[in-house]
């Protein structure tokens, strides 16, 4: 059974409250970051508080609540936090990556080109003039 | 009979923690798991040759650490705005590591800590591009990454 949360003890209830404040905290800056950076390449630096320290840290509020308010241990939160951390790089490095392409394409300053010819014409060492 | 036992516990304990800890779903959720390994084993993927596997968890809260400095950085850039002469900025950082696992790991952990994204990795050469949010010495970036992560991962896969 769930007590309410106003029998949780003096220290249980700092502790969540300290966690579920810091994670949101964190959230709501990276929020703003996205909003007020300037560049694509910048933006792409914000959400990620949220999905590290932000989301762990209302993870462990949320373990530390549940755990002592339904007495036995509650963690598959951690679950939340295993599937996000690995997910959410897979989503930056895809935009990211869309954006350069596009960028390369359209020959934009400041962003690096490595080879004046596109990566797929880049030359081998095993490459062989073709005999014909 | 057990391709990838890492994983298969790993799915049984998923299973239980998403359940309950109980004979029942221990026997249904080792199940569900050796048949989701058997997929995983028909896809072939290159197996990763863990050679110090305990130096994992040296790596998860280094990592951890890390992560928590960086989201301070991070929230402290944004709040305040920029210091004079701060700038993003793109960055080739040449590595010695080929091990597609641990490049795996290492693009995960960069573009996990605010302030930095992995963007590509050149297999001919062996150097990624990154773009971090400060770029104030480049050294240091370099350094870190090839002293701090990079021998880690290169002792652990070897």
């Amino acid at each position: 059974m769930i007590y309410p949360a106003v029998d949780l003890s003096l220290p249980v209830a700092f502790a969540v409250a300290f966690f579920l404040l810091v994670g949101a905290a964190l959230a709501l800056i990276g929020a703003i970051g996205f909003l007020r950076l300037p560049s694509f390449y910048e933006r792409l630096h914000a959400p990620a508080l949220g999905t590290s320290w932000g989301i762990g840290g209302i993870m462990l509020a949320s373990m530390i609540y549940f755990t002592a308010a339904s007495s036995r241990l509650v963690i598959h939160e951690i679950l939340i936090g295993i599937f996000v951390t690995f997910t959410t790089p897979i989503t930056f490095m895809l935009l990211a990556r869309a954006a350069l392409h596009r960028d390369r394409t359209a020959r934009s300053h400041g962003v690096p080109r490595k080879y004046p010819i596109g990566p797929e014409e880049r030359p081998r060492e095993d490459d062989e003039p073709q005999a014909s | 009979m057990l391709p990838y036992p890492i994983l298969t516990i790993s799915l049984t304990l998923m299973w239980m923690l998403l359940n309950s800890f109980t004979l029942g779903h221990l026997i249904l959720g080792a199940l569900v798991a050796v048949f989701a390994s058997w997929a995983m084993a028909s896809l072939r993927p290159e197996k990763p040759k863990l050679n110090k596997w305990y130096l994992l968890p040296k790596l998860f809260f280094i990592v951890l650490y890390d992560i928590a400095l960086s989201n301070i950085a991070v929230a402290w850039l944004i709040i305040r705005g920029r210091t004079k002469g701060g700038k993003a900025g793109f960055l080739t950082i040449p590595l010695e590591i080929k091990d597609r696992t641990a490049l795996a790991l290492l693009a995960t952990i960069l573009t996990s800590t605010p302030g930095s994204v992995w963007l590509e990795y050149d297999s001919y050469d062996g150097s990624i591009l990154m773009h971090v949010l400060d770029l104030e010495e480049e050294e240091q970036w370099i350094a870190t990454i090839k002293n701090r992560y990079e021998k880690l991962l290169m002792e652990i896969f070897a």
